[in-house]
């Protein structure tokens, strides 16, 4: 019905049919439908059609009036018998999905980050981790992703609730193709994931899905001065602040973390052995989140090197727009550049 | 839905079922030193018709895919669940003298991984009926004939959760499900009304978008299995809700109709009475 036009979108395959945005507004003007066209990077949707293309008559979808935010709304249409939309019942939908794993099926859960891994954090433990099941959990809008929504809507404790709880998986995509490759890559694991995303607008990382493998990283620099081990949108930070650094002869190296759980020792070791000094980035409390699970690594391996981690302050968030958000906390590239300097001098 | 045949158990063999299921749970409990007999009681013709007379299980292929499903959503009751497990041959009889030890696959609340013919773990009171919704979307989307009975407790009506799924049921016409609210009155702190009032359940189920079946005495077995037959059984486009009058701790006359054997433990002197109640009794 609408013929819109969403200059800015980096998405080209977005339905837009819905909309009642037409060619006579405002170009700036969107609706529902097309704030979709703006998170290009939640690619979730058009990765679970691929793989149910291919054959998964397993992968059913639940979500809690999330399905268009979360992007798993295009799966939804092309396959509605196997789409479970919960309404706002959060650990209804957990459970179920439980359910649901229990009798053979794949469910991909995917709901804003905050009320999946927080709201619903005992049912996943009880129905989803202790029992063991097969089942994908898309954790989206993690950290101050949804900025001005206020500080309900974050997602800074996250990581740190969900890497006690046993039989779990955590992983990090930082980007639509990181997102494609994790579903792909893992569809045969046995037990639950639970993949923490952004918004969707994030910076591109990766400009083809990247190799994925639970327990795995992947190193995107090299350098001599300082290794950046980063995960979600710290990632593209630190590539940023090791583009920065480039030009006064400091050379990072920076390693896209995404498997938070089981974490992969090997870029830590290594991190100690060259250089001695590890910075890590999260957008998540510095408070029992990734950069505490490479400080138990150093601790336990005896690796002497040193540590900074950024993140968020062990307080609660202010909100405000993201971009301001990442700038203020130092989460951008200019933040995480600031810091290498700073460690560096005190070390140096 | 599927009509699934009744088995030909007679009503003295359900008997005898219900009073194993007591038997066992006043030894089981004297093993742990602590247990749940008021709601496992209250359970034991309910679940003796269930296993004995209506539902479709194969003990010898625990995951049969087509099998009904039952979850415990009052999970602390699955001391009365086990010995039926045992009994029909889901795992060996001598699993349950470990009840409760270190390292025992039977705990004071059940495990899927570990105890084989329990359809779910449980243990947080309010999630199984959302499992259970789960599970009879799973069944209906793969085209089976396999049903889901959840048992819920009186006291568990209070969690929001289970409205959550009481909606969702209803909305998505899942005929292949049924609820069963024990309703025996007990609670930790008392009788469920006095703590927080839940009735008008039958008014609340069927404004959820429920079949209510109203059962006024959960220890009567031929009005057990005349409820839970057209629970299961009778053609409807909806859920089913079967509210199942109970008395806590039913079977030995101290227990009976209070809160205050909730949980508790009996002395060596009074497990004998409570056995000689329980072989001397006619119930139902």
């Amino acid at each position: 019905m609408s013929n819109t036009t969403y200059q800015h979108s980096s998405r080209r395959n977005v339905d837009l049919s819905e909309s009642t945005v037409t060619a006579d507004f405002d170009e700036a003007t969107w609706d529902m439908p097309g704030s979709l066209a703006l998170s290009g990077q939640l690619t979730t949707g058009q990765a679970l059609i691929e793989l149910a293309e291919e054959g998964r008559d397993d992968l059913v979808v639940c979500s809690a009036d999330l399905m268009r935010p979360t992007q798993v709304i295009d799966f939804a249409k092309k396959y509605p018998q196997r789409s479970f939309n919960f309404g706002i019942a959060e650990r209804n939908m957990i459970s179920g999905a439980a359910g649901l794993a229990a009798c053979g099926y794949l469910p991909v859960v995917s709901n804003y980050s905050f009320f999946l891994a927080l709201m619903g954090l005992e049912n996943i433990r009880d129905d989803i981790c202790y029992t063991d099941l097969n089942v994908r959990m898309i954790g989206t809008h993690s950290g101050v992703a949804m900025g001005f929504y206020g500080t309900s809507h974050h997602s800074n404790e996250d990581i740190g609730a969900l890497r006690t709880l046993p039989n779990l998986t955590l992983m990090a995509p930082c980007d639509g193709n990181a997102i494609r490759s994790a579903f792909r890559e893992t569809i045969d694991h046995q037990g639950p994931i639970y993949f923490r995303a952004g918004r969707g607008r994030e910076k591109q990382v990766y400009s083809e899905p990247p190799e994925w493998r639970i327990g795995g990283s992947n190193t995107l620099r090299e350098g001599r001065h300082a290794t950046v081990l980063a995960v979600g949108n710290l990632v593209s930070a630190a590539l940023e602040a090791a583009d920065e650094l480039a030009g006064e002869g400091i050379e990072l190296t920076v390693v896209d973390m995404y498997s938070i759980r089981p974490i992969d020792r090997e870029p830590i070791r290594r991190a100690a052995e060259q250089n001695g000094l590890v910075i890590t980035g999260e957008e998540h409390n510095i408070t029992g989140g990734f950069g505490s699970a490479v400080a138990e690594v150093i601790a336990e391996e005896g690796l002497g090197c040193r540590l900074k981690r950024v993140g968020m302050p062990d307080e609660y968030s202010l909100l405000g727009p993201p971009t301001h958000l990442y700038r203020h906390y130092g989460l951008d590239g200019p933040g995480v550049a600031g810091t290498v300097r700073e460690a560096l001098k005190a070390s140096a | 839905m599927t009509k699934r045949d009744v088995h030909g158990a007679s009503k003295e063999e359900l008997r005898d079922k219900a009073r194993m299921i007591r038997r066992e749970v006043v030894r089981l409990t004297d093993i742990c030193g602590s247990g749940h007999y008021g709601s496992a009681f209250s359970i034991a013709e309910l679940l003796s018709v269930l296993y004995y007379g209506l539902m479709h299980v194969r003990p010898n292929e625990p995951t049969w895919a087509d099998r009904d499903r039952f979850t415990m959503g009052k999970g602390h009751a699955a001391i009365a669940l086990y010995p039926v497990l045992a009994d029909l041959g889901f795992f060996p009889k001598t699993d349950l003298d470990s009840y409760t030890r270190l390292g025992s696959p039977l705990g004071d609340h059940p495990d899927m991984r570990k105890v084989k013919g329990a359809d779910f773990s449980s243990g947080s009171i309010g999630h199984n009926l959302s499992v259970s919704v789960g599970m009879a979307s799973a069944l209906k989307l793969s085209g089976s004939p396999g049903r889901v009975v959840c048992m819920m407790g009186d006291g568990e009506q209070t969690e929001g959760q289970v409205w959550e799924a009481a909606i969702a049921g209803s909305a998505w016409g899942l005929d292949n499900l049924v609820g069963i609210v024990d309703i025996n009155h007990a609670g930790s702190d008392g009788y469920t009304q006095d703590t927080m009032p839940t009735e008008p359940l039958a008014d609340k189920w069927r404004a959820f978008g429920w079949d209510v079946i109203e059962l006024d005495d959960g220890h009567d077995l031929d009005k057990t299995f005349d409820a839970l037959n057209r629970a299961l059984n009778d053609k409807r486009d909806k859920p089913c809700c079967v509210l199942a009058d109970t008395v806590a701790g039913k079977g030995v006359s101290f227990m009976e109709g209070g809160w205050q054997w909730h949980l508790g433990f009996l002395g060596k002197k009074d497990v004998e009475r409570a056995y000689a109640e329980i072989e001397a009794g006619h119930i139902g």
